[in-house]
């Protein structure tokens, strides 16, 4: 048995995977099913200042090897996280990772302080959410607006800091280059793709929002090259993100650069998914004498 | 006991009922034990990255089966209904809230509409002689069920679009002289608005089973979005998955008639729209 603990900005999880922001909730419906502590992490669904009701439906639909969706940030809102869920999460024997939305730099900050005093383990920033209209991916599709938005948060936020990155940039080294320099302690990418599918009967789009999200297997090829391409340049640790279905994508998501991974997509596919890909790591690892998954960070040789 | 699970399932028989219908006798162990009348499964596709949701149309506790009857729609369901005999399906279930039960001796009007048909016969099997049957169909070749329904003891009445099987017109116009204790119906929209007028009219309760595009099916991605009021009529976004698939019409902003829309247009959404909310 390998060593599966992996440390992202002096945070220990006991294996690198997380469930990825919207797509598990705050894990009690999959908690129904099985310790969530099959997770090292939680990133929880994204929470707003204020509830939230998102978009109206359709808010999902399939696509080729992946799929749509355009929720909007419905939320309970941070107070009822801290009151309601945070008590249980605390409970699961897994690393709590906030992801906080909202419209202005005030929100932001009013969230992050507010998670100053609670048990969360880390922060991450959600300012790469394709699906409002307000906040979100207006300050993550540019250097300049990751730099602002994340000093801003920096200077009031106690928590280990995550900038969870859009790939909807020309440059995504150059923005992943920004966040360190405001002071993220890591980033996580890359966030949905914004896509669109058109019914060709009523020529509505399909999403209700008309565009939406793309995630799952499709995307994963530009998720690893966008984790690559990032770790290059920032000293910071990656948490590589986008259609990991399996445990050699996982691995490959390593080898990237990347010192974490999240999974989203692929739990709607199969909610066992993090215990495969976990049981799949380790036996590679043994197969190969690595000793620790740490090793295989950033272990590309490319031409 | 779990509240629901994965499990393989191997398909014990396979029936194509009427042109494009399925029905999966499966093998579901736990999955059974734990189902109620109008829960849903989710079932794994081959291929495909979401599973899709099928309604529960029948369970059987003691050989620990459930049944699953289902149209070829789209893709996922052309796949689905690939599956052979003997294969197994990956189903995660039982999901989703079911339809309320009352006493066995009151009169229920079980309301269904081509594929809406199937969740509907658990109540007939429960309510026995005391349930009365409306399903609506295309045509001749498209009705699925009647004798499923028929051997449950219900009175089956079934309307067709063309005439070309049983009453000519529509399920609702049929049954407007049918005033139950109770109504369960699930269909397509235009159907369940004018079960829910019925409704109105004869001031009985009516449960409705929804359906929407769903990736997780159990409450967690909040895909499946459906508007709906509080008893104070505070409009908010629920999700199929979980806070249904089954709902009493009055709490169902869309079918709950016109005092609703009216309390949604005065307090339209935090963001200026006089819609639910655009985030």
């Amino acid at each position: 048995m390998a060593d599966l603990k992996v440390k992202v900005a002096g945070v220990e999880f006991n294996n690198p995977l997380i469930a990825a922001s919207g797509a598990f909730g705050f894990g009690r419906e999959y908690g129904e099913m099985y310790p969530i502590s099959a997770f090292g992490g939680i990133a929880c669904k994204g929470t707003t200042r204020e509830p939230r009701q998102g978009n109206p439906a359709p808010r999902i639909t399939e696509t080729p090897s992946g799929m749509l969706n355009a929720v909007g940030l419905q939320n309970p809102g941070i107070e009822h996280f801290i009151r309601e869920d945070l008590p249980w999460l605390e409970q699961q024997n897994i690393r709590i990772i906030a992801n906080i939305a909202g419209n202005e730099y005030e929100d932001y900050c009013a969230v992050a302080e507010m998670l100053n005093s609670t048990a969360v383990d880390m922060v991450e920033l959600n300012i790469s959410c394709p699906n409002v209209k307000k906040g979100g991916v207006q300050f993550g599709t540019s250097a300049e607006g990751v730099f602002g938005i994340t000093k801003a948060v920096r200077e009031v936020c106690k928590k280990p800091l995550i900038v969870k990155l859009s790939p909807n940039v020309s440059d995504i080294g150059e923005v992943a280059s920004a966040a360190e320099h405001a002071g993220a302690d890591a980033v996580s990418l890359i966030n949905t793709l914004t896509g669109m599918r058109i019914d060709i009967n009523s020529r509505r789009p399909i999403i209700r929002n008309n565009t939406g999200g793309l995630s799952g297997p499709a995307v994963f090829p530009v998720a690893v090259r966008m984790v690559w391409q990032a770790a290059q340049r920032v000293k910071i640790p990656v948490i590589g993100l986008g259609g990991i279905a399996s445990w050699q994508d996982a691995v490959e998501m390593l080898l990237a650069g990347a010192t974490a991974l999240q999974i989203g997509t692929a739990i709607f596919t199969d909610p066992y998914i993090a215990e495969k890909i976990t049981e799949g790591l380790n036996q590679y690892l043994d197969k190969n004498g690595i000793k620790s998954v740490t090793e295989l960070t950033g272990g590309i040789c490319p031409w | 006991m779990k509240r629901y699970d994965v499990r393989l399932c191997k398909i014990i028989k396979k029936t194509e009922i009427a042109d494009g219908f399925f029905d999966f006798l499966v093998e579901a162990g736990e999955l059974a034990q734990t189902a109620q009348v109008g829960q849903f499964g989710h079932i794994k596709v081959t291929g495909k990255t979401l599973r899709r949701p099928i309604s529960i149309c029948e369970i059987d506790k003691e050989k620990e089966t459930l049944r699953f009857v289902f149209q070829i729609r789209g893709e996922g369901t052309a796949e689905l209904a690939k599956v052979q005999e003997g294969e197994n399906l990956d189903v995660l279930a039982p999901l989703g809230t079911s339809f309320p039960l009352f006493d066995k001796e009151k009169k229920a009007l079980l309301v269904g509409g081509g594929i809406g048909t199937p969740p509907l016969l658990g109540l007939a099997q429960y309510y026995g002689a005391n349930s009365t049957v409306g399903l609506g169909f295309r045509n001749a070749d498209s009705v699925i069920l009647e004798k499923d329904f028929a051997a449950a003891g219900a009175k089956v009445l079934i309307a067709t679009d063309d005439g070309s099987a049983g009453f000519h017109g529509l399920v609702t116009e049929m049954l407007k002289d049918s005033r139950p204790d109770v109504i369960y119906t699930c269909g397509p929209t235009p159907m369940l608005n004018a079960v829910c007028r019925l409704a109105d009219e004869w001031k009985v309760p009516c449960y409705v089973s929804l359906e929407e595009r769903m990736a997780c099916a159990v409450g967690a991605c909040l895909g499946c979005a459906v508007a709906l009021q509080d008893e104070s009529g505070n409009v908010y976004n629920g999700h199929v998955c979980k806070s249904g698939p089954i709902f009493d019409y009055k709490r169902v902003v869309q079918f709950a008639g016109g005092e609703t829309s009216a309390v949604l247009n005065q307090k339209g959404c935090e963001c200026g729209t006089k819609e639910v909310c655009h985030g």
